[in-house]
């Protein structure tokens, strides 16, 4: 009798069977605008007839099925995959092989699946935003009747693990056949390939997790298919086409065995296994199969081998052609690739090219720019691309110093010579920028420095700690066209609501930018724009800085941006005061009395090793740096993302991984020459809870009493009004309760940066200080667990992962004087007198309580179990009234100090 | 009451034939299409045959009886342009709605007539989905072979609202067929598949039937059989098959290709062979008949009928012929690889 077996089912204009001896299934990738620089220009500039060229060469070539991708921020994807796949149908020889619709965007997937009568695969859908959206996307592409690439990503991210890779397929494999009704034989699996051999010990498996993954899912559901984009394998040798063929062919020689049916490859480039070199062929075993690569000796083997390739093969004169160009082409390849290599020549050539200096400048140099800037914007460079890209300009720029103040210099003597009056014409656009008064903080105004330079702004940076009126003079008398204000703790805020309050007294009507950590648009719109009559603007990140400035330096622009700000801000603060009655508070009596049950009959508190304080000095920063948690440094960057996933992301992955190199590069060269030091001080006390938010701390002789501030918004019943006091031990119990308190900072980062700053290194420069950061925030997570297990002992045996460490799962806690628990700054004071004030770590706090050097943390320790993180939220007057009493200060000062949590 | 699908086990099913050369014996002329809620109308409409399932319902629940008593099991709906699309021609854009209903309704109660007469073989209404005047994979400008007429998501509209009449007026079967364009085929499997899925209606079974045009086994949009029946294999239908261009002499290799390829049903009406001279269909109905019969003794078919040129004399022929032979099997489909 007549048999219809399970095979996929494709087609064109002709069937495409996938029957079990159908070998490996080429599937063409130069159809995709995010892998063919010569598709995608062809694509931009509407040469569809050329486009379909490279199509046609593809199936001559041999691919079986085409896949078509126009995920390209300049291009209108829907539109360019409706008229190519429309061109594409009415050409046999290419409309003859079925088309896999590739897209990041569901809405071109379903725009192209529109357009081809034959049966499509749909690459991709996942499971990364969920079930429902999974499932709905399924049904659509159902009702196409297209095969589907499922993706293994879920909502915890992409799977890199073998057994995460096989979880997320079974599950999608359930959800597909039982309640989207997909034949098995319709699902195509992509377990993701990343790339190996980056030098990161964590992706050294990332092909033999594939391969073995494969193997499992085939077995598991041998119905299915599994697909992938081969070439990503080898994306840490890109240049080198002679390793990567290689490594191509010896992978899908390993997948294709283990079951992989089809695979997204450059089809006439592949070379045949047999004939690869032997010595390269048994490296590309062993960098795939992840053998011999204890401590990456086979990833550096790889390298060191694909060096020796590159620099007797044909690679070398691909890299360097570029040297070949005009010196103008020359200029704006390093501008936009981030190369210092011939900068202070080529520019040099270039000033003897062009008549005067400064024409260097405004022409191939911000030519060059203007390219990163719009590469920039487009979402097509990263922040770290565009730093380096500021460093050559920055380079390139000092060559041509000299020559330009020797001009300068020139005519000024012929002025004077010929008694004439010296107007030297209006350059750039000039911003100041500065980290406000009483806060040290500046990384993120250095990045929008950088990139607002990139962008040919005249960049006037004042530094931190930057008092009013050293702002509003500089401005009057270097006629600066916007005042920029970066600030990262909360008394900034008021800082910065003070220059606004002051800008507006003086009459001065230079527009007003706003950014920083603790800044928001609410906050400008409710606090700051109030005062200030002539344009406030947030910028939420150094990104946007660009737009906003352009639009308030256009003058026709200016007026109307600012009005259409001025109309959301009111908005804004009009929506505020609206909900502010809202939220209910209870009193704040009734909230004392509502504390944190803790049964004490229950706890029994440990005494730590020592009372008083200990100071370490000069600690291991090897052993502070495995504590790093490298998220923070990303987003510093405005990269985000979970960290490591962050490195394979389709997107920034290939730049974040970049960025992490030269960051483990800098971190190991400031420990191996010991640029930084690490100093810290931690300490114990004995206390006790005296009254409802008031600590008795036993310092020798002396009796500190800190004061804590406590939730007073309605909670639901049974919730607690928390106050940090309510984890210590009242001293009606009759035992001895302790607190802790530590304070760590890395110090000498001044001459190093110093250095990169001669050395026009903003990027170098912007990464030390973010790593400086990060040990701190390190050494304090280090310097808590030694304390949770050694100094105070009250955990005995822990075993928490560096994840867990990051998710805070640990026993006790470590608030911050300012953060959300404890938000008055001002106990700082308290916490630096019992650790020996300055003279302990050399952290000295500025009149904003910021610690100097900003690379600091500091914190209480508490150890009851029952203790944990949360935020104060809004206080109402009687507390603030209370607060004001117990620590006797006026209410006024009380609430300066308070405000950014009054009302 | 026997199920289409109880039917379709026990014997080879017959479908009607030609609507249109039937109509044309009637000698209709404009007033007869306009009839009376027509007579003003502003362009005209002679030649749109399936107005008259609203002017002259009796005359098409009259051609639907003959066919009933030629022994045909289904009968298809006057409705092959019934879409906002193809009624453009004539302006009646906003009737397509209701022709669908109208011509649902004239063939239901021709249908619900003869099963009440005969209950052992109870007859079925499929619902004539066409494949309009416009086409989705091919420019109608040679000079602009990206164009297209018009849009994938305007023509499942025409045909949502199409299905909803065919629906609406109580049809048993969706028939998509004379398809020469895949992708206007795919584009009414969609607006099935949602239409009923959406409104949370059981799905009707759904009969597909494509068209090869020619002697290079295509169809017009370019596709080889195999190709076509891939295309279309996401609808789930109770049968595939093929109508119309051919007769049933040139139509025999591609239906028994198809009857090894299919999972589901056949099915296969053939013209009354090749229009001569004259564009007229001269294959008499024991000819016709008797290819017919050599395709069920091989075991191709699973239901037959006729297409252009066809008549009730052929329908009956048919009929006799094929009653002799087991329908084909269903093959086997494996959920599993077994070598």
């Amino acid at each position: 009798m007549n048999t219809i077996k399970p095979y996929l089912r494709l087609s064109g204009l002709e069937p495409l069977i996938v029957r079990p001896e159908t070998n490996f299934i080429n599937v063409g990738e130069r159809t995709n605008v995010t892998g063919s620089k010569m598709f995608a220009r062809l694509i931009r500039d509407g040469q569809y007839e050329a486009a379909l060229a490279v199509a046609r060469q593809q199936v001559e070539n041999g691919a079986q099925v085409i896949d078509v991708n126009m995920d390209d921020a300049l291009l209108d994807g829907v539109q360019a995959m409706t008229t190519f796949l429309n061109l594409v149908q009415a050409e046999p020889d290419i409309a003859r092989i079925p088309i896999m619709i590739d897209s990041s965007k569901f809405e071109i997937i379903e725009a192209g699946l529109k357009c081809v009568q034959g049966k499509c695969i749909v690459n991709s859908i996942s499971m990364k935003e969920g079930e429902a959206k999974f499932i709905e996307q399924a049904f659509i592409c159902k009702s196409y009747g297209a095969s589907v690439i499922v993706m293994a990503f879920d909502e915890a991210g992409q799977a890199d693990t073998k057994l995460r890779k096989i979880d997320i397929c079974k599950r999608a494999y359930k959800i597909l056949t039982e309640q989207v009704g997909y034949l098995p034989q319709d699902i195509i699996f992509d377990p993701n390939i990343f790339a190996i051999a980056t030098g990161i010990e964590a992706h050294n498996n990332y092909a033999l997790d594939f391969i073995e993954a494969t193997q499992a899912i085939k077995t598991l559901m041998p119905l299915t298919k599994v697909s992938g984009g081969v070439s990503n394998v080898s994306f840490s040798f890109r240049g080198n086409d002679h390793v990567r063929e290689a490594i191509h062919s010896v992978f899908l020689f390993h997948a294709i065995k283990a079951g992989m049916d089809m695979g997204i490859v450059n089809a006439g480039q592949l070379v045949v296994y047999d004939e690869i070199e032997p010595a390269l062929r048994l490296l590309c075993e062993d960098v795939i199969l992840n053998r011999n690569n204890d401590n990456n000796e086979t990833t550096e083997k790889m390298i060191a081998f694909a060096e020796t390739v590159k620099a007797k093969g044909k690679e070398i004169i691909k890299d360097e052609s570029w040297r070949k160009e005009t010196v103008e082409k020359r200029l704006s390849h390093a501008l936009v690739n981030g190369i210092t290599d011939y900068i202070d020549a080529d520019t040099e050539e270039a000033r003897l090219l062009y008549a005067r200096p400064l024409d260097v400048i405004e022409g191939p140099l911000m030519d060059g720019m203007n390219i990163v800037g719009d590469l920039f914007g487009s979402g097509k460079m990263f922040l770290p691309q565009v730093v380096k890209s500021a460093r050559v300009m920055k380079k390139a720029v000092a060559v041509l110093t000299p020559f330009i103040e020797q001009e300068k210099e020139d005519r000024k003597n012929a002025h004077l010579a010929a008694g004439t009056v010296n107007e030297e014409t209006a350059g750039a656009a000039k911003i100041l920028l500065a980290t406000v008064k009483g806060d040290v903080h500046d990384i993120g105004k250095n990045i929008v420095g950088v990139v607002l330079g990139c962008n040919g702004y005249d960049i006037i940076d004042l530094g931190v700690m930057v008092s009013t009126d050293k702002i509003l003079e500089t401005a009057i008398k270097e006629k600066v066209d916007i005042i920029g204000l970066s600030g990262l703790i909360t008394p900034s805020l008021d800082e910065m609501v003070h220059v606004a309050h002051e800008m507006k007294r003086r009459g001065i009507t230079l527009p007003l930018m706003i950014g920083g950590a603790t800044t928001s648009r609410m906050h400008t719109a409710v606090k700051i724009a109030p005062q200030y009559d002539d344009g406030v603007v947030h910028v939420l990140d150094a990104s946007r800085s660009v737009t906003v400035a352009g639009s308030l330096l256009n003058k026709e622009q200016k007026p109307v941006f600012l009005q259409a700000l001025k109309t959301e801000y009111d908005k804004l603060a009009e929506d505020f005061n609206n909900k502010k009655t809202t939220k209910q508070y209870i009193r704040f009596e009734e909230a004392q009395k509502n504390g944190a049950p803790i049964n004490w009959a229950n706890v029994n508190p440990v005494a730590p090793t020592f009372t008083g304080t200990k100071i370490l000095d000069n600690y291991s920063l090897t052993k502070i740096a495995e504590y790093i948690d490298w998220q923070p440094f990303f987003i510093a960057w405005e990269m985000h993302g979970k960290f490591p996933a962050i490195l394979t992301d389709p997107i920034i992955g290939i730049e974040a991984s970049k960025l992490y190199k030269d960051a483990k590069k800098l971190l190991q060269q400031i420990i191996d020459e010991k640029w930084l030091n690490a100093k810290g001080v931690v300490g114990f006390w004995p206390a006790n809870k005296i009254d409802h938010d008031t600590i008795d701390v036993k310092n020798d002789d002396s009796v500190i009493q800190l004061e804590f501030l406590r939730q007073q918004i309605k909670k639901t019943a049974g919730q607690p009004n928390l106050s940090l006091a309510d984890f210590i031990a009242p001293a009606a119990q009759n035992y001895q309760d302790y607190i802790g308190a530590f304070s760590v900072t890395i110090q000498g980062i001044e001459k190093h940066i110093k250095n990169f700053e001669t050395n026009h290194d903003d990027y170098n420069k912007i990464i030390l200080q973010a790593l400086a950061d990060r040990l701190a925030e390190a050494f304090a997570e280090l310097l808590h667990k030694k304390t949770r297990t050694d100094y105070w002992g009250f955990v005995s045996e822990e075993q928490l992962s560096h994840e867990q460490l990051i998710k805070e799962e640990y026993m006790g806690i470590r608030p911050a004087p300012g953060y959300p628990a404890c938000p008055d700054h001002t106990e700082k004071y308290k916490l630096f007198d019992l650790l020996g004030g300055q003279e302990a770590t050399g952290i000295y706090l500025t009149e904003s309580l910021a610690m100097y050097p900003a690379a600091s943390v500091c914190g209480w320790y508490f150890a009851n179990p029952e203790s944990k993180y949360f935020g104060v939220g809004k206080i109402e007057k009687d507390q603030l009234i209370d607060y004001a009493k117990r620590k006797n200060i006026s209410l006024e000062e009380a609430t300066r100090w308070l405000r950014p949590i009054l009302e | 009451m026997k199920t289409l699908q109880d039917c379709l086990k026990e014997r080879i099913l017959i479908i009607d034939g030609a609507m249109g050369t039937m109509i044309q014996r009637h000698k209709l002329e404009e007033k007869d299409y306009r009839g009376e809620r027509f007579k003003d109308w502003h362009t005209d409409v002679k030649g749109n045959n399936d107005l008259l399932s609203i002017t002259r319902p009796h005359i098409i629940e009259d051609i639907h009886k003959q066919y009933l008593e030629a022994g045909a099991d289904i009968i298809e709906t006057n409705t092959f342009s019934s879409t906002f699309i193809a009624q453009a021609d004539y302006d009646m854009q906003a009737l397509a709605y209701e022709l669908n209903v109208a011509a649902a309704k004239c063939a239901r109660v021709a249908a619900d007539e003869y099963t009440l007469k005969n209950p052992a073989k109870p007859r079925f209404v499929a619902g004539a989905i066409g494949p309009l005047n416009k086409t989705l994979s091919l420019s109608p400008d040679v000079n602009n072979p990206g164009y297209r007429a018009v849009t994938f998501d305007t023509v499942a509209e025409a045909y949502t609202e199409q299905i909803k009449g065919l629906v609406d007026g109580g049809v048993d079967i969706i028939l998509i067929e004379t398809i020469f364009d895949t992708l206007n085929a795919k584009a009414a499997i969609y607006a099935v598949k949602n239409y009923f899925r959406k409104n949370g209606i059981p799905e009707l079974p759904i009969m597909i039937s494509g068209t090869i045009t020619d002697a290079s086994g295509r169809t017009l949009s370019g596709q080889t059989l195999e190709a076509f029946y891939v295309s279309i294999m996401h609808a789930n239908p109770i049968s595939v098959g093929l109508n119309c261009a051919l007769g049933a002499s040139e139509m025999r290799p591609h239906i028994e290709e198809l009857s090894q390829i299919a999972g589901c049903y056949t099915s296969a009406y053939p013209n009354a062979g090749l229009p001569n001279a004259f564009g007229e269909y001269d294959e008499q109905p024991h000819e016709t008949a008797h290819i017919i019969e050599e395709w069920a003794k091989a075991g191709f078919v699973n239901i037959v009928g006729g297409c252009c040129g066809t008549t009730p004399d052929h329908i009956k022929h048919i009929a006799d012929e094929v009653s002799k032979f087991k329908p084909r099997e269903l093959p086997v489909t494996e959920a599993e690889l077994i070598d």
